[in-house]
């Protein structure tokens, strides 16, 4: 029997990747920590962890609460600030030939504004994250995606300052009553496509203690346990935005799960928490996703690509 | 517990931790539990060996306490930084809170080896939270014991006892291990009287690798600025003049990315 030949490529906005399986921002530090394990250049792209306009110090600590099948983190985007990003981490990437999506996060308009204009042609990006649903922000009317309108102007501020073709995905939250509402704002305000799902506000509280586990009260949950929540928005936004490509995430672990999410709607997967628990996570869901996809008799990944919506 | 681990028992030292997969393959515990590592063994009958002090005190640690001999568990290590060695021989003292002392033992059988005098001080809030193995005490000149309810050793904390015994054994050198409000109070100590303190801090960890940003404590670093560091890379074991000793739940003023 002849092997058929098989596309495992995805494509957000005007750019191919060579395979489907990314890093989910915030979960690969800058990418040398996970470089001890495996190649860089193995990942469909290495997305970044959010960078704001200055550095950031985040939150205190606790951080982090394990949970059933998940965990809270509330870091609040430490992260050294533009300027010493791309003056260190983003070379480094460079240099090692992997794929960059650049995660930025800001706290008004102008501050994505103006990370828009610090990304404009510095070369070797491969598109850009907008995060406008960091659960993790001490004021929560400060995250845009939980508003239509304010997403827009986010969008639309980024896609002005950014250039018409450079790829840009809009991280969007959970955490909202109609995200295809939303949704449908930031892809008619220039998004080329989508990031579902941004982590699960949630709580811990420590009944010894009898208070908040975390020092920042609140925190984002991911994990397994919020991978039922992932594969309803994308399944939902997938339905109403045929066209618009969506990068999953949300407590995918295995080729399985990544499987599930690409059937849901997803053209490509982000691995996270997963990769706490073990820093080669990403590469064994690449491999076993491929594996499962040719099992299934699949010619590419697109074929695969909302199929639960017959 | 004793871990067969190999060649990598050779790069094992003193300070460093390891971080193990719990509760099995469909577990829904999804983080990995970090322990320090008590002692390394490069050539034991089984090969390179690691023992851990496995606490039986939240569900993975049970799993894990629980697993039978010859069975294989899923561990990365030795990760993290790991406590710095006199280039000559100097009197120094091991302080030690609860389970947090495992470590120390294995850095004891090091510093004597090197000749240096080792004095240890272990404590804990009662007897049975006491750290101490009989064998532990090969290395060590001189240990004292200390309970905050007097059940073993001597009524107070370790802190209590300190600047006595460092004046005693003219001591030059304090390591500590154990939890951060100990550390700090140990810290408060070796400043006043100038000594040098190496401490493995204590943090809320998800990764063990530096990707997470979870453990972070405030450290100051050579060119004076205070930034949230992770304890898995650049500690467990950090420098104690090093580390701001904050109220815990807060950032020090003054850390870097703090609104000002």
């Amino acid at each position: 029997m002849i092997e058929r030949a098989f596309d495992f490529r995805t494509k957000f906005g005007n750019r191919y990747f060579p395979n489907p399986v990314f890093t989910a921002s915030g979960c690969a530090g800058s990418g040398k920590e996970l470089s001890n394990f495996f190649d860089l250049t193995e990942l469909g792209a290495i997305v970044t962890k959010s960078i704001a306009v200055k550095p950031r110090s985040g939150r205190a600590t606790p951080r982090m609460a394990e949970t059933p099948s998940g965990m809270l983190n509330s870091i609040g985007l430490q992260g050294p600030g533009i300027d010493q990003f791309l003056e260190n981490d983003i070379p480094w990437l460079v240099s090692k030939g992997a794929r960059i999506i650049v995660s930025i996060s800001g706290e008004t308009v102008e501050e994505y504004a103006s990370l828009a204009r610090r990304l404009r042609g510095i070369t070797g990006l491969s598109g850009v994250e907008v995060n406008i649903s960091c659960p993790n922000v001490e004021n929560r009317g400060l995250v845009f995606a939980c508003d239509p309108l304010a997403s827009r102007a986010v969008v639309e501020s980024v896609r002005r300052n950014m250039g018409g073709d450079f790829p840009m995905i809009v991280k969007l939250s959970p955490d909202v009553t109609d995200i295809v509402a939303i949704a449908r704002e930031v892809v008619s305000a220039g998004a080329d496509a989508l990031a579902l799902i941004n982590t699960v506000l949630g709580m811990v509280i420590d009944i010894e203690g009898k208070r908040p586990k975390l020092a920042g009260i609140t925190g984002g949950l991911s994990g397994p346990a919020i991978r039922p929540i992932a594969v309803r928005a994308i399944y939902q936004v997938h339905s109403a935005l045929r066209s618009t490509p969506i990068l999953g995430m949300g407590g995918v672990a295995s080729g399985r799960d990544a499987l599930e999410l690409i059937y849901a709607g997803a053209s490509g997967v982000s691995v996270g928490t997963a990769t706490f628990g073990n820093p080669t996570a990403a590469m064994r869901i690449k491999a076993e996703l491929e594996e499962l996809l040719r099992e299934k008799g699949f010619g590419s990944l697109e074929e695969a690509v909302g199929a639960a919506h017959g | 517990m004793v871990f067969v681990v190999g060649d990598i028992a050779q790069y094992a030292r003193p300070g460093n931790f390891v971080a193990i997969a719990v509760g099995g393959v469909n577990s829904s515990m999804i983080l990995r539990r970090a322990f320090a590592i008590y002692r390394v063994n490069e050539k034991s009958s089984s090969g390179g060996t690691l023992e851990l002090v496995v606490a039986a005190h939240g569900s993975g640690s049970r799993w894990l306490s629980e697993r039978s001999i010859g069975e294989k568990v899923d561990l990365v290590g030795p990760l993290g930084t790991s406590f710095g060695i006199p280039t000559e021989p100097v009197n120094t003292l091991l302080v030690g809170g609860g389970y947090g002392s495992a470590p120390l033992f294995g850095l004891a059988e090091v510093l004597k080896s090197r000749l240096c005098r080792v004095d240890v001080v272990v404590g804990a809030s009662t007897a049975g939270k006491i750290y101490a193995p009989l064998d532990g005490k090969r290395s060590v000149t001189t240990m004292t014991v200390t309970t905050e309810d007097g059940s073993a050793g001597s009524r107070g904390k370790v802190t209590d006892f300190l600047p006595e015994i460092i004046e005693k054994f003219k001591v030059e050198v304090v390591y500590s291990c154990g939890p951060m409000a100990m550390l700090k109070a140990v810290n408060s100590i070796t400043e006043k009287l100038q000594i040098v303190h190496q401490c493995a801090v204590e943090e809320s960890m998800a990764c063990g690798i530096g990707v997470c940003m979870t453990c972070v404590i405030p450290l100051r670093g050579a060119d004076g600025q205070i930034r949230m560091s992770r304890s898995c890379i650049e500690g467990p074991v950090v420098d104690g003049s090093s580390v701001i000793w904050s109220e815990p739940r807060t950032i020090p003023e003054g850390t870097l990315g703090t609104s000002s």
